[in-house]
Parts: C-alpha cells; structure tokens; sequence
C-alpha cells in the first residue's frame, strides 16, 4: 500500500517535471491550432473549433470548453511577447495589481515556472475571449459530448441524458459510438435509450421507427411525451408503432409502481417493526407505557451524529466508511444505559400504574426534547456512509436503495436476536418468569428488580438501535422520536401486547397496508389517517390485537 | 362505662356533619361566585385609564389582557372538570379531550370567520384562506355556521355527538385502560394531520382567525358586539364564569348521584360492577359525552377571546397537558381540577414571558413530581401531610 503511493508520489513528481515541454505541444499538432481558434474574433470560427474539439473525443480539451463556459479563458501576452491560451484559477495580487494563477488550456494543467512555482499574470496582461450566446449553447453540447468518453459511468450516463433533453441531433453520432462502447451494464441501457431518445427527432421515418421499437423494449419512461408529441401528423405505420410502444411502455409503469409499493410497504414495515420492538418489550412485556421511547430513539440518533463526528474529527477519512457500524453498539448503550436510569429513577416506583407511568415518562420526553435542543440546535444531519449510498436496479425502472435494503437486513437481524434472547437463553426465562408471575418468581430466588431495570434498559437500547437506523433515512432531529411514537404504539396494541409474533406482524401489516393506501389515495395524510381508522375498527373485533394473551390472566 | 350512642343518635350527627359541609360548600361557591361575576369585571371597569384626559391606571385596575388571560384560563378549567369527571371519577384516560375543545373551537370559528364576512383583508364574504386558496364557492358544510343558534347548538352536539360514536364503538368492544389511551391518541393524531390539510377547507395549518364581530339574534332582533370592545371581552369573561360554574354545579350533583358512584365504582373495580349487573360501557359512553360536551363548550368559549384557532391547538401533546392540569390541581376532586388548570396556566404564562426556553424543562418536572410526589394534588396535600405524619407518629408509638 505504502509502496504504492510512494511510486504515485514519484510519478506525479516526474510527471510534475515534464509538464512544461508537454504543455508546448498542447497535444496533437491539427488540434492545437483548433484550440488557438477558440480565441478568434469571429464566432462562426469559434463555433466550428468548439465542434472539433467535441469531434475529437479528447478529454483533455474539457478544461478549456469549461473555462469558455465560465469565461475563465484568457489570451495571455507573456513577458517574453508570446501570446497563450490559459486558464485563470485564483486570483491574487501582485505589485498592488489584480492578478491571477494561470493554469495550461490544453488538460487544464497548472502553468510552472523554470523553478517550480505558480505562474501568474497581471489582469492587464490577460485578454479575455468573448463568448455569445449561441456559443454558450454549442459548447454546452461539445461538453457533454467528450463527457461521454468519461471514466466514471454516472458522467456517462448524465451526458448521455443531457444530449437527450438538448434534441441536438448532431450529436447522435457521437452517442451512438458512446454506447457501442459502453461496456457497463446500467450505463449501456441509459445511454442506449439517451441514444434512441435523440433518434426519435432524426429526419428519416425508418430512424424513427427503429428508435420507437427499441425505446418500448427498454422500458423507457422518458420516452412517452415525446412519442406523443411525435404521433401528432405521423405516418400511418409510425402511429400505430408509436401507440402500441406507449401503451406497453405504462403497462410496464405500472407494474414498477406495484413493485415499489411493495418494497417501500417492506420498507416502512420494518422501520416500523424496528421501533415497536423496544416498545413490545417496555410496553408489552413490562406493561409501561414509556412516552419517552421515542427520545431514546432521539438519544440513539444524536449518539449516531456523535459517533460520526468523532470518527471525523480523530481518525483517517478512509475510516470514516466504518463509522456507522461502530455507532450501532454505540446507540445502543447509550440508550440503553439512558433508559436503565430512567427505570432507576423514575419507572420502578410506578409498576402496575400504566397511566401514571405514561404521564411521568412524558415529562422525561419534554425534558429529554429541551435538553437535546438546547444542546444540539434544531437540525443536524448524518452523512449516510459511502457504502449505504446509491442503490441496485434490480429491474428497468427500479432501484432498490442500499440504505432501504440495510434497514431491513437490520430489522431482521433485531428481531431474531430479540426472539432468540428472550426464548432460547436464562436470561430471557428469568424476564418471561417476572412478567408472568412476579410474586412466584422472587420467591424462587430471581432477583426481579434487577431483571425489570435489565429489560427495560434492553427495551430502550432497542429503541437507540431504531434511532440510529433512522439516520439512514431522514434529520436527527431533538424532536424526532415525537414522530414515530404514536405509530409504535398502535403497531404493539395491534399486534396484541405482549406476544413478539404479534408486533411482527402488525408492522409488517401496517407498513403494506399504509403504502397502499397512500397509493390508492395519493396522499401521505389521508394514507395515515385511513391506516388509523382501520386500526381502530380492526380493534373492534379483536380487542386483545392479533395475538390476544392466552390464559387466566388475562384481566387485570 | 360510657353509655352506647344508639343509631339514630348516630345518623343526626352524621346528618348534621353533612349540613356543616354542605352550608361551608355553598358559602364558598357563592363567594368564588361573586368574586367571578361581580369583582373582577369591576375591578376592570373602576380605575381605568382614559387616555385622552391623561388619567392614569388606577393600582387596582385589572387591565383588559389580564382579564381576557383570566378568561381563557377558566374555559380550561371548564374543559378540566370534564377531564376530571371522566379520568379523575371514572378512571378512563382520554386523550383527545383537546380534539373535543378544538371541535367546540372550530364551529365557534366557522361562525366568526362568516360573520366577518366582507370585513376581511380580501373583502370577499368568504373567510381570508379561501380566498388564498382559490375556494370560490362556501362548502356545503359551512352554510349553518352563518346562524348564531345553529352554532351554539353544534358547539355542544358536534364534540358530544363524534364522542358518542368513538365511545360507543371502544367501549362496547372492551377497550380499556392503556388500550383506550393509546386509542384515543391515535384518533387525535390522525384529526391532527387531517385538519392540517387544507383541502379540509378549515384553514389547514394556519386555522381559523381575523374575527370581528358575534351577532346574536334574540327573538327576531340582531345584535352586534364587537370583539375588540373592552365590554364585550367582559362580557365573555363573565359568560365563561356562568358557564364554570353551571358545569360545576351539573358535575357536582353528577357525582354527587347514584350514577356518579357507578362511576367511581367502575374506576376501582370495573368487573365488579359488570357482575352486579350494570354495563360499565353505557356508564363509560355517557360520561365520555358528557366530558366531550364540556371541552367544546370550553373551545366555543376560548376562541372569541383569543381570536385564533389552530390544529396546533388539538395535537397529542395538547392533550396530554391538559391531563397534568388535573393531576396538579387533584384528580377525584372538582375543584382541584379547576384549580389545577388555573395554576398550570398561571405558570405557562410566567414562565412563557420569563424564560420561555426552560418552561419545557417545568413542565417535565411537574409531570414527573406530581406523579411521583403527590399522586392526590395539591388538593389532597394537605391530606396527605397529615397521612404521613400519623403514620410517622404510630411508627414512634409502637416500639
């Protein structure tokens, strides 16, 4: 590893050396003169060296188009009488004078000096090239023309885009070439149907025909204004391609649309199984209603930020990727030992009162809210780690987002650690024999104030780790957990309180159920306010919630 | 030896200790009574400032804010008394009792907004964000609220009615204790989100506000009373007082009933009373209602003095607060609750224009104290002192 950058750092430093006789060059011989020609007087020359710089597919010239665009391209009169194109960089001041560092038009790079230092040119010595607005427009298409031609396949694609929404059908040669040569998968689509989109205003009837085939075998959503607006005064054949390509295209809309409801249902599902399932143990194991259980959410979202903001502060930014791995523990402890003290204190004198827990606990949320305000300010964010940005396209149209798909890999992973804890291990025994039979349970020797103050700190660490999985997908926020509290309280009461199988199902349940809803409605509101009044009707003929407690004690 | 006291002996005493209690209770009804109606609004009437003639505030003159202040505290303590009937007396936690103030509130303000009519910024005869929102034509639900008995009749049907049907649906389906709270929640939250909508036509987020003017009409005749009149605040002021202690009398001889130690009887031992023979949820749908009917008497009364009304005014949180009135006044008891509502905002009003930023760490505090400390109230303190104290006493005796 060390070896290597110590090479690349050799290789800069000669490469550093060369520069200057290169930059003399500025690359081929026919292409320098094309560059000098960016400077002209007259526009209609400018324009076609502009078209031969994008013609030449070198990416070199990007610096220079750039700099024209910006209007950073300069004539620069040296002290020596030659007469250059460069590139202004920063400016500065020399001798009381405005000034600027100067940088080389062919591949932008910096201009040295004999002994290595930063060339610089006084403003007097420096002649600005005009740029009209018809040029702008030119060179704004030469750009993405030799951006197709760049490594990365998202400038690709984005280039390929772009062409498409100019309709600068002379530029459909050079995407033609582009995604012939494409080599990666999800860009060879894009740039195949930026490619067809373009095509679609090429003057040939049988150009057209070709691209409206192609463009329904690919999905393209894209497509379908425009195919209207070209079924308007269309030859026959044409207009009947044209309509069948249409329809096929949003059929096949429709059955993304289907496919993301069912994704983002799974999605919320778990974000929501996420947050009951600290609540199933605080709520439905201990019978507490903890209003706090979203601040703890709150505590293990701030604990998140925090984590993140020390790996910034004192460790590598190659590490920085690794931070939200490390902030899971973290949240929840934090939590956790945030909700032990809150049963310390404060819930272990009112067992078997659930209201009055529910109105002390929403004292500690009110103060828990003003603290973390007061603290933190009202908005911070979580820069979602490189790894968990960006998504898989598992089909035309659909793209599943890493930070989605982990929520869920999460979820389960909880839910089976919670299921395995509670009735496979001693410990989980000892928690169901308290919340069973409390009396008996002292009285064979459980230390059953202990196991509450345990439980219910793994209740509220539950809740930390739901908190720092919300950073994924939205602001840390002092008031975050006010949010979500409602929705994880009716998900524990629906599923039946008490029975893990039940909340499980519940959010699942609830999660599909409100994108749905909020599909057929086309309102995030009325999506909600319907998933209630189901709720509430549902409780009608299942009181005890879908899992009711079996047994005698039932009444309390 | 001392001679038994025989039983009719024993119920004269009895009967003469009630007749004691009784005359002290009505001497200090009828004086809180006169205090409401009679001194306060004089004391906003005598002594005060004209500001032409360069007489100043006389030192016992209560201004007009803190009168409207005072007059809005006690509208709570109306919409507290029925918190209390229905958690304090029946022990069912409610809450959405803020959706019900608010239900009050908003026909109270439907009412306002159209009798503001063209007096509006947009001078339209619809209310301001109809206008804003390109609503040409009053919906069809809004019509009634231009007459000023159809709205006084809503005011206490509207909220009574949207409980009847809640509380006859949970109730008949056992939904109790924790369920029923997390319930009622539920169902505040979500008319939380829908009165933010604006398609609601109700104002969305910003609420109903810009009133002017309330037009009773009294056999034929109109009547205009300008909202920014002194007078007419004070007049609302006294009308609130008429309407506290009306309520408190009709909870008092609620509880005082049979049907009230049903309903004490449901709180400490609901099976029992379903094994007796009653059906707690007809006890539980009416006092429910009862209590609904209350807080929207209340929202009707807090909306001309305060000339807004928000969704803001109707989320959980709202609801929440207005339970810890009644824990700090003392739940069980009427007067604690109304006094409990009174303190509480007392504060907020102190702390609000002190130092604003810690009144959420007071009101944390006196949630988590009045739970913990004095579960009984600042009513049942007293109580309470002298309970532990025996109790200290009798522990010293033993030994």
């Amino acid at each position: 590893m060390i070896n290597r950058r110590l090479l690349s750092a050799c290789a800069a430093s000669l490469w550093l050396a060369v520069a200057p006789a290169r930059a003399a060059s500025a690359g081929p011989p026919e292409m320098a003169q094309q560059l000098e020609a960016l400077a002209s007087d007259d526009s209609d020359a400018q324009r076609a060296a502009v078209n031969a710089l994008a013609e030449s597919g070198d990416r070199n010239f990007v610096a220079a188009l750039e700099a024209l665009r910006t209007e950073n391209l300069y004539v620069w009169t040296a002290p020596d009488g030659a007469r250059r194109l460069v590139i202004t960089r920063e400016k500065t001041t020399v001798d009381g004078q405005d000034a600027y560092v100067l940088s080389e038009a062919y591949a932008g790079t910096p201009l040295h000096d004999a002994s290595g230092a930063d060339v610089t040119a006084k403003s007097d010595t420096l002649q600005e090239v005009s740029v009209d607005r018809r040029l702008r427009a030119v060179v704004a298409v030469a750009l993405e023309r030799l951006k197709l031609v760049d490594p990365d396949p998202t400038v690709r694609r984005a280039a390929a885009k772009n062409l498409a929404d100019k309709g600068d059908v002379s530029a459909l040669p050079a995407l033609a070439h582009a995604f012939d040569s494409e080599r990666a998968r999800a860009a060879h689509a894009a740039l195949e149907e930026s490619y067809n989109l373009l095509k679609l205003l090429a003057p040939g009837d049988e150009d057209k025909l070709a691209a409206v085939t192609r463009l329904e075998a690919l999905h393209s959503t894209d497509a379908v204004p425009r195919m209207r607006e070209l079924q308007k005064g269309a030859a026959t054949p044409l207009q009947a391609a044209v309509a069948r390509a249409v329809d096929s295209i949003q059929r096949w809309q429709k059955l993304t649309r289907v496919i993301y409801a069912v994704f983002s249902g799974l999605s919320l599902g778990s974000i929501l199984m996420l947050m009951s399932l600290g609540l199933a143990i605080t709520f439905g194991v201990m019978g507490v209603i903890n209003m706090a259980h979203g601040e703890l959410m709150m505590i293990g979202a701030y604990a998140t930020f925090l984590t993140q903001n020390w790996f910034q502060a004192h460790l590598p930014a190659s590490f920085f990727g690794a931070y939200f791995l490390v902030s899971i523990p973290v949240s929840f402890v934090a939590a956790g030992a945030a909700g032990y003290l809150l049963e310390r204190s404060v819930i272990r004198f009112l067992y078997g009162r659930p209201l009055e827990t529910l109105l002390a606990t929403w004292g500690v949320s009110l103060i828990l809210i003003q603290a973390a305000r007061f603290y933190f300010g009202d908005l911070t964010a979580v820069t979602t780690a490189s790894w968990l940005s960006g998504g898989i396209e598992v089909m035309a149209g659909v793209q599943l987002p890493y930070n989605r798909l982990f929520i869920i890999g999460f979820t389960l992973v909880c839910v089976a650690g919670v299921y395995v804890l509670l009735l496979r291990t001693s410990v989980g025994l000892r928690i169901r024999a308290v919340t069973q039979n409390r009396a008996m349970s002292a009285a064979i020797g459980i230390p059953t104030n202990k196991v509450d103050a345990w439980t219910f700190a793994l209740g509220s660490g539950l809740a930390g780790m739901a908190g720092c999985a919300l950073t994924l997908i939205g602001n840390v926020e002092p008031d975050l957990g006010q949010n979500y509290i409602v929705d994880a309280f009716i998900v524990v009461v629906t599923g039946g309180v008490g029975k893990l199988a039940g909340t499980v199902a519940a959010a699942l349940g609830i999660g599909w159920m409100n994108t749905l809803l909020e599909l057929v409605t086309d309102s995030a509101v009325m999506g909600k306010v319907l998933i209630l009044a189901l709720v509430m009707l549902f409780l009608q003929r299942r009181p005890s919630g879908l899992f009711p407690p079996t047994g005698r004690q039932v009444e309390y | 030896m001392e001679r038994a006291v025989s039983p009719a002996q024993l119920l004269a005493l009895g009967r003469h200790q009630t007749n004691r209690r009784r005359s002290a209770e009505a001497a200090g009804f009828v004086a809180v009574a006169a205090v409401l109606l009679v001194v306060l609004p004089l004391l906003n009437v005598v002594g005060r400032p004209i500001p032409g003639e360069a007489v100043d505030a006389a030192w016992y003159w209560l201004s007009d804010v803190q009168l409207n202040l005072l007059g809005r505290y006690l509208s709570y303590a109306l919409l507290a008394l029925g918190i209390d009937l229905i958690w304090g007396y029946t022990g069912i936690l409610s809450l959405c009792q803020a959706l019900f103030f608010c239900l009050g509130g908003y026909c109270m303000g439907m009412y306002l907004s159209l009798q503001t009519g063209a007096e509006g910024v947009y001078e339209s005869t619809l209310p301001d964000f109809m206008v804003w929102n390109r609503v040409t034509e009053l919906p069809l639900f809004w019509q009634p609220f231009h007459s000023f008995w159809f709205t006084m009749v809503a005011v206490v049907t509207v909220p009574a009615l949207f409980a009847l049907v809640f509380g006859f649906l949970t109730f008949r389906s056992r939904v109790r204790g924790v369920y029923f709270a997390v319930l009622t929640q539920a169902l505040a939250y979500s008319m939380w989100l829908l009165f933010n909508r604006n398609s609601m036509n109700l104002g969305g987020t910003n609420g109903l506000t810009n009133f002017k003017k309330i037009v009773p009409t009294f056999f034929g005749s109109a009547t205009t009373f300008r909202l920014a009149e002194p007078a007419v605040q004070r007049g609302l002021f006294i009308i609130t007082s008429v309407c506290l202690l009306g309520a408190f009398l009709l909870c008092r001889w609620l509880t005082g009933s049979r049907l009230g130690r049903v309903l004490t009887a449901i709180r400490d031992n609901e099976n029992r009373v379903r094994f007796s023979g009653y059906n707690p949820a007809d006890f539980k749908v009416f006092v429910f209602v009862v209590a609904a009917a209350l807080a929207g008497v209340a929202g009707a009364l807090y909306v001309p003095q305060t000339g807004i009304i928000t969704p803001g005014k109707m989320s959980v949180a709202a609801s929440i607060d207005m339970v810890i009135w009644v824990a700090v006044g003392g739940r069980g008891t009427l007067i604690g609750a109304a006094l409990g509502a009174l303190i509480v905002n007392a504060m907020y009003s102190y702390f609000t224009t002190h130092f604003a930023a810690y009144w959420p760490y007071a009101l944390g505090l006196l949630f988590v104290a009045v739970v913990m400390l004095i579960p009984a109230g600042l009513v049942g303190l007293p109580a309470q002192i002298r309970g532990s104290l025996a109790r200290r006493q009798r522990r010293n005796d033993e030994p």
